[in-house]
């Protein structure tokens, strides 16, 4: 599959020539392919944010390149907005972006930005707040007077409705309760299978990245620590919990069989492969 | 980048500059800038600058941080400058050129006004970089207790004081995040004309102002769960204590600024 980002020994230092200089991405390479949904899990620090800010041109990489489609997103710097257009990205806690006098409005900001007019506009607005589940008698509400949720909907379709071919999510569902995060991320999940668009996931949570991405690339102090599918990661669970990192709930469970004496793949990161492999046990006449 | 703005930051350190009371070095600033006003010949500038120096010297702050609390003053410092330099009437011209005639009290006084406001803001600036906010505050709460006796809200003055200034480099911050996130969607702050560029703050200011409301309520509960009921009866947890170095030093500065005075009763 065609690579769709491209990132080449990206590094950003802050603070250069001060005594608080620190690289806080280190000479990171990878690729995103068209049509994936690829997650990046890192501890606090671990340069997660600093790196989604270089795929859409917020920050300028120190060194290194960002290619969007083959093309350095930095060739023409006067260009940089078509860019943000094409790669959407979605802050930590969006909801504090809203500003407009209604739902509608705060919507429309992105593609209004983009040039958008008149019928295409509504168009975009309509069918960004439809993914998300927004209601039509919602749009014409103050943002301010929705619930904590549907105020993070609002922001993500704010981002949906520039059609961006690359989607970046930043800890998407953040402080919200347990019905919430699985309502948006069903959204998301939705969203990626019916427009097949590109999407990045940056999650502390193991679980809600287990269940969702098809790679997973986890960083480790300003550099990739592993890149691959889910199973060939937490197969490396070891070294994940060294990093200081979690592993999904079921892999520890499984972890934990192993180590009781149960012959187990550790590597299950699904509550429904552990069925499997478990029921797989019975039938071989292991007790559990 | 916003964040690189180092108003009234504090450099932490153990040097006797660091360790003074801080109402001594208010009260060392007070009587600096009054030398600083009452200075008004080369041999009282160079005494100005040579204390400033001492006074670098021993706080180990280095220059460049100094200097660059100058950066963002520098506009007025040139435009006083050239106010003085062209518009000074004077008995002498020193230049000639159409409307614009450099008198000799003129360059004298854009020289001096000049000076005068970078050693001001240095010598200021000194004092922030030594003295952490909580204690400026404190120190100033100090100074001021007398004026309770008129009903002047002293503790809740400083209160307010030390709650501005923890929450700059939260709001430093925070304006960050909502302008990046509105770049992200496209926001333009850089390009366009004036009503443009005004317009385009209202998506910044809106959640900005949203968001310090939301704080102050939050601080607010948050202190009343913690019993806060104004200054009535508070005791400290650091006492102000005067101690030798803080005779010392406030007898030099006494002396350093009743010389400038008694100097410029003299003429010089």
């Amino acid at each position: 599959m065609e690579p769709i980002l491209e990132i080449k020994n990206l590094t950003h230092t802050y603070g250069i020539g001060t005594p608080f200089q620190r690289s806080a991405v280190e000479d990171m390479s990878f690729s995103v392919d068209a049509g994936e949904f690829l997650g990046i899990i890192g501890h606090t620090g671990s340069g997660k944010s600093t790196l989604i800010q270089h795929l859409n041109g917020l920050l300028k990489p120190t060194n290194g390149q960002v290619l969007l489609n083959g093309k350095d997103i930095w060739a023409e710097p006067k260009k940089i907005r078509d860019v943000r257009f094409r790669v959407g990205l979605v802050f930590q806690y969006p909801e504090y972006q809203l500003f407009e006098e209604t739902v509608y409005k705060d919507i429309a900001f992105g593609p209004a930005n983009q040039g958008k007019t008149g019928d295409e506009l509504d168009r975009c607005i309509r069918e960004a707040a439809r993914l998300v589940g927004i209601r039509d008698d919602q749009l014409d509400k103050s943002p301010f007077e929705l619930s904590g949720g549907q105020k993070r909907r609002v922001a993500l379709a704010g981002v949906l409705a520039m059609e961006p071919e690359v989607l970046i999510l930043d800890e998407p569902t953040a402080g919200l309760d347990p019905a919430g995060r699985e309502n948006l991320m069903a959204n998301i999940r939705d969203y990626h299978r019916n427009k097949n668009k590109t999407i990045i996931l940056v999650s502390h949570s193991m679980d809600e990245i287990a269940q969702n991405v098809d790679r997973i690339l986890v960083l480790k102090s300003a550099h990739v620590l592993m890149s691959g599918a889910p199973a060939e990661v937490f197969a490396r669970a070891d070294e994940l919990i060294t990093a200081g990192l979690d592993v999904p709930q079921v892999t520890r469970i499984a972890m934990a069989l192993k180590a009781r004496g149960v012959e187990i793949d550790p590597a299950v990161y699904t509550v429904e492969a552990l069925e499997r492999e478990l029921l797989a046990l019975r039938k071989g006449g292991a007790v559990c | 980048m916003l964040k690189d703005i180092t108003l009234g930051q504090y450099f932490p350190g153990t040097t006797v500059a660091h360790k003074l009371d801080p109402r001594t070095k208010i009260l060392l600033v007070v009587l600096y800038i009054t030398a600083l006003f009452c200075a008004k010949s080369l041999v009282t500038y160079g005494v100005m600058a040579l204390c400033l120096a001492v006074c670098v010297y021993i706080s180990k702050v280095s220059i460049k941080a100094l200097v660059r609390g100058l950066k963002p003053v520098l506009f007025i410092i040139i435009f006083t400058g050239i106010l003085n330099l062209f518009f000074t009437s004077g008995d002498r011209y020193l230049v000639e050129w159409g409307f614009l005639r450099i008198s000799d009290t003129g360059l004298r006084n854009a020289v001096f006004m000049v000076l005068r406001i970078m050693l001001l803001i240095m010598g200021t600036f000194l004092m922030t970089y030594t003295t952490s906010p909580i204690s400026l505050t404190d120190g100033l709460e100090q100074l001021l207790n007398g004026l309770k006796r008129f009903h002047v809200p002293v503790h809740e003055l400083a209160m307010m004081m030390s709650i501005a200034l923890r929450f700059i480099p939260t709001l430093i911050e925070e304006t960050d995040k909502i302008m990046s996130a509105q770049r992200a969607r496209g926001a333009d702050f850089e390009s366009g004309n004036l009503v443009q560029r005004a317009k385009a703050l209202i998506p910044i200011l809106v959640p900005l102002f949203i968001s310090a409301f939301r704080r102050a309520d939050e601080l607010a509960t948050a202190m009343e769960c913690r019993c806060y009921h104004g200054g009535e009866g508070r005791t400290k947890l650091r006492v102000l204590q005067y101690e030798r170095r803080d005779y010392i030093a406030l007898a030099l500065g006494v002396a350093v600024t009743v010389g400038v005075i008694v100097l410029r009763r003299f003429g010089i």
